[in-house]
């Protein structure tokens, strides 16, 4: 049954150039897809390894300048750009990891905000490298080959590869050894290190992959809108990615992309009707209603309805790896 | 075999332990006792690295344990239990003892994102060594319920279960018997000697006078953050000094 | 040498504020284990209730920052009762998502309220500075100066002689044995966040003036807060009080010397730095309030 379902996705999403109405539909799409590599990403430190870093846009301001900068004023092609965005991210995350070592809960929070505030600060005023607030426009497209992939459907397939191919990273990671170390990060540190966990070894894998993975995604936003300026780094990116994790379900893979195919194609569908303050605002108190009746998300939650009800114990939302357990 | 030799640790000027030395020789159950705030946990925290000692040395089979941090101690086989009940909440029964599990395997990162058959195959074995693990403590019919929910003696059990995961040469356990009923009791003595007789030595923190004296091969005693005395239960309990550290000198002797 | 001293005037007289909004978030974060990002909000709060007094009912001056610190106050205390108690159990995490999302809430409803546009708050003082030698400071950020040292002495006052001081004190230290000696925590807690709340919307009225007010201003308000924090030890008010001046004098300095386009960097420089290399605060005795 979930194998159908499955299918039927993997096949909408593949034709879906072909059957959406119109190219701002796709637009959103692409959009949907960057996000859920942000989310996915940032879901490895705030769900598994329990670290509430809300300096993330950072990694995806990074991923995006380094991206155009390389491509705008060193002539490098989209793919090796793209390396280098991830690589430059994820030795940011390399940093954040080790700060996590020796702070913890709110102060590493403040350090992660603090950092995304410095790096901000810096695009805005380092007029010589990122050209201040006017930004970098004329961020060349990506090409395949000999082929620019100028059009909106080829951009779209990349952005998809992309996604599945995150999904892909993170379900490995976290269906495994390294998973159930992160996990044993978030549970109990103690325990772990006692049972031989390397709490810093594991700390900053999760940061750096996490933050990398966020790079990437910037880099696709830089080459996809072609454009690249301070705003990137703007806290609302930050706290979009932590509704989209937290709402669709820290800690599970499905949450992350679940909430942000809905808090991407809901504020445009509502575009329309209701202006940006108003969704804001409905923001927040959607994040303040979700952390009072759905706590864990709505991936959950649904899972949750979708079993039969058991008559003994309580059945466990179970860390993934071991045999026979269902996702 | 356990060597500590003049292990001493100081709190901003209260004396924890006071030059304390030991062996725990392999293969034994042995106990450290002591009326509390004698040194006990404090000395399973600077053996275990999860304090830094001002001053002593620690060696496990000839090799130092000062100074490492906790996994790598646990690396060498010398693993610990916590005073305070310490699984991993949120997860399965199953989960915790896999996470226990986390040194038998081998898989990095590399390994992991290819994936393939030798990933497989050695989840497979890992599996099927927690069901060992869980039925070994008698856990099995609860695998798959969350550790947090369970009562209290078995969250006790889970957290053991979580230990011998990791295939300590050495076990020690703080306060292994806390809490638990009569019953609970009984079937942990029996579990410690099943522990022993697959060759793990068990070094033990525990209250319960019965359940130290019924297992023990040698009883350390702890008092002031010194040893006081060091022998079999029997000798142990007609010694003393022993009996004035817990009945205080006021207390007529047995 | 004359410019120095200019500069240092000026961070005083900002340090003033700063030390507010840090007295009521390390009360509010040591107290009540809440990390408080919605505390920048209260400190918009005090702002748009001076405006409001001031140029919609055309109250007095004097009247209006009293208006402002009475908002705060209730706001915080209608927080504390709706969002915080109910998730009194939770973990650290849940509370600062909770403020998080208060934050975004109460950012967007004043966007809503008031539109985007800075508006100014009038004020009764004449703008010719008066000056002391080489130098020159305008009475209104005297009497601002003047007025936050006033508001920092009563709150010394409050947390050392009187018994809900003492009581907030001893809930500090050790929640569970200040509950067995009889200690309501419920409403200390409502207190602890009515009162710092009411001092970041005092903030708020007293920097209104000087510089504009607009609905986004409360997020550098939040992260110097944390700041002013950090140097001063969690819970410690004579900490948080010079964490204030420090900070503001540092501010003032770095956008004199150095760029003023950095000025707002000093801050995260600066928890940075002190979280990186003396975690507990540059003035903290362990575990302590006051």
């Amino acid at each position: 049954m979930r194998r159908l379902g499955l299918g039927a996705l993997a096949l909408l999403l593949l034709t879906a150039p072909v059957w959406l109405a119109s190219p701002y539909h796709l637009h959103v799409l692409i959009m949907a897809g960057i996000f859920a590599i942000l989310a996915l990403s940032l879901n490895l430190l705030l769900g598994y390894t329990g670290q509430l870093s809300l300096g993330h846009a950072a990694f995806f301001g990074i991923g995006a300048y380094t991206s155009a900068l390389l491509a705008l004023k060193a002539g490098w092609s989209f793919w090796p750009a793209l390396g280098a965005a991830a690589a430059l991210s994820g030795a940011a995350g390399w940093g954040i990891g080790r700060l996590a070592l020796k702070l913890r809960g709110a102060y590493f929070v403040l350090v992660t905000i603090s950092f995304a505030g410095v790096i901000s600060l810096v695009s805005v005023n380092w007029m010589e490298l990122t050209n201040g607030p006017l930004g970098l426009p004329g961020v060349p497209p990506p090409d395949l080959g000999p082929w620019a992939l100028r059009t909106k459907g080829a951009y779209y397939y990349l952005v998809l590869a992309a996604a599945a191919l995150a999904y892909g990273v993170c379900h490995r990671l976290v269906h495994s050894r390294i998973g159930r170390a992160f996990l044993a990060l978030r549970e109990n540190e103690p325990l772990a290190e006692s049972v031989g966990v390397d709490v810093t070894h594991y700390l900053v894998l999760a940061a750096v992959v996490s933050a990398a993975l966020a790079g990437v995604a910037g880099s696709l936003y830089a080459h996809y809108t072609r454009f690249v300026s301070p705003e990137v780094f703007l806290f609302s990116y930050t706290v979009t990615m932590v509704i989209m994790v937290v709402a669709g379900g820290k800690g599970t893979l499905a949450g992350p992309v679940v909430g942000a195919l809905l808090f991407t194609v809901l504020p445009e569908a509502l575009r329309e009707a209701v202006s940006w303050q108003w969704q804001m605002l409905a923001y927040g108190v959607l994040l303040l209603a979700l952390l009072f009746f759905l706590p864990r998300g709505i991936v959950p939650a649904v899972a949750r309805a979708m079993r039969p009800a058991r008559t003994v114990g309580v059945r466990s939302r179970s860390a993934p790896g071991a045999r026979g357990e269902p996702e | 075999m356990l060597s500590v030799e003049d292990l001493g640790v100081e709190f901003g000027g209260v004396v924890a332990l006071a030059g304390v030395s030991f062996t725990v020789r392999p293969g034994t159950i042995t106990s450290l006792i002591g009326p509390n705030g004698a040194g006990k946990t404090t000395a399973f925290n600077a053996i275990t690295g999860y304090l830094r000692p001002g001053r002593g040395r620690v060696t496990y089979d000839g090799a130092p344990l000062g100074g490492r941090r906790p996994f790598e101690i646990a690396r060498r086989g010398v693993v610990r239990t916590f005073q305070k009940t310490s699984v991993f909440p949120t997860l399965s029964v199953r989960d915790n003892v896999l996470i226990g599990l986390h040194l038998r395997g081998t898989a990095g990162v590399l390994a992991v994102l290819r994936g393939g058959r030798r990933i497989g195959d050695e989840e497979r074995r890992l599996a099927d060594e927690a069901a060992r693990i869980v039925a070994f403590v008698g856990l099995a019919h609860r695998v798959d319920e969350i550790a947090s929910g369970l009562p209290y003696g078995e969250q006790r059990l889970v957290e053991l279960a979580v230990a011998l995961a990791a295939r300590p040469r050495m076990l020690l356990l703080d306060e292994p018997a806390a809490g638990m009923t009569g019953a609970e009791k009984e079937r942990l003595t029996a579990l410690i000697r099943r522990i022993r007789g697959e060759d793990v030595t068990v070094f033990l923190v525990e209250h319960d006078m019965r359940v130290v004296m019924g297992i023990s091969d040698t009883v350390i005693v702890l008092n002031g953050g010194r040893v006081i005395a060091e022998g079999a239960p029997a000798a142990i309990q007609a010694h003393p000094e022993v009996i004035r550290a817990y009945l205080g000198s006021s207390g007529a002797p047995a | 040498m004359d410019q120095l001293l200019q500069h240092l005037v000026n961070g005083l007289v900002l340090g003033g504020t700063y030390a507010l909004l840090g007295i009521g978030l390390t009360l509010i974060f040591g107290l009540m284990n809440v990390v408080n990002f919605a505390h920048g909000e209260f400190y918009t709060l005090g702002a748009y209730a001076a405006f409001a007094a001031l140029a919609l009912a055309g109250l007095p001056f004097f009247a209006a920052i009293g208006a402002a610190i009475v908002v705060g106050m209730a706001g915080g205390a209608v927080v504390e009762r709706v969002l915080l108690r109910p998730l009194a159990g939770e973990s650290i995490d849940t509370t600062m998502l909770v403020m998080i999302g208060l934050w975004i809430a109460m950012q967007n409803a004043e966007l809503l309220g008031w539109g985007g546009v800075a508006q100014s708050i009038p004020h009764p003082f004449p703008t010719a500075p008066w000056t002391l030698g080489p130098l020159g400071i305008a009475p209104l950020r005297v009497f601002v100066f003047a007025t936050a040292l006033a508001l920092i002495g009563a709150s010394h006052l409050l947390i050392q002689k009187t018994r809900l001081g003492t009581a907030m004190r001893a809930t500090f230290q050790d929640r569970d044995t200040a509950a067995l000696m009889g200690v309501r925590i419920g409403r200390i807690h409502a207190v602890t966040f009515a009162f710092g709340s009411a001092l970041a919307a005092a903030a708020g009225a007293l920097l209104g003036p000087i510089f504009l007010v607009y609905p986004s201003m409360g997020d550098l308000a939040s992260l110097k807060a944390f700041c002013v924090v950090i140097l001063g030890g969690l819970g410690n008010i004579v900490g948080a009080t010079l964490g204030g001046l420090i900070l503001g004098v540092a501010e003032e300095l770095g956008a004199g010397y150095v760029s003023s386009g950095y000025r707002d960097a000093v801050g995260f420089v600066i928890i940075i730095l002190v979280l990186l290399l003396r975690p507990s605060g540059l003035f903290a005795r362990a575990e302590r309030i006051g």
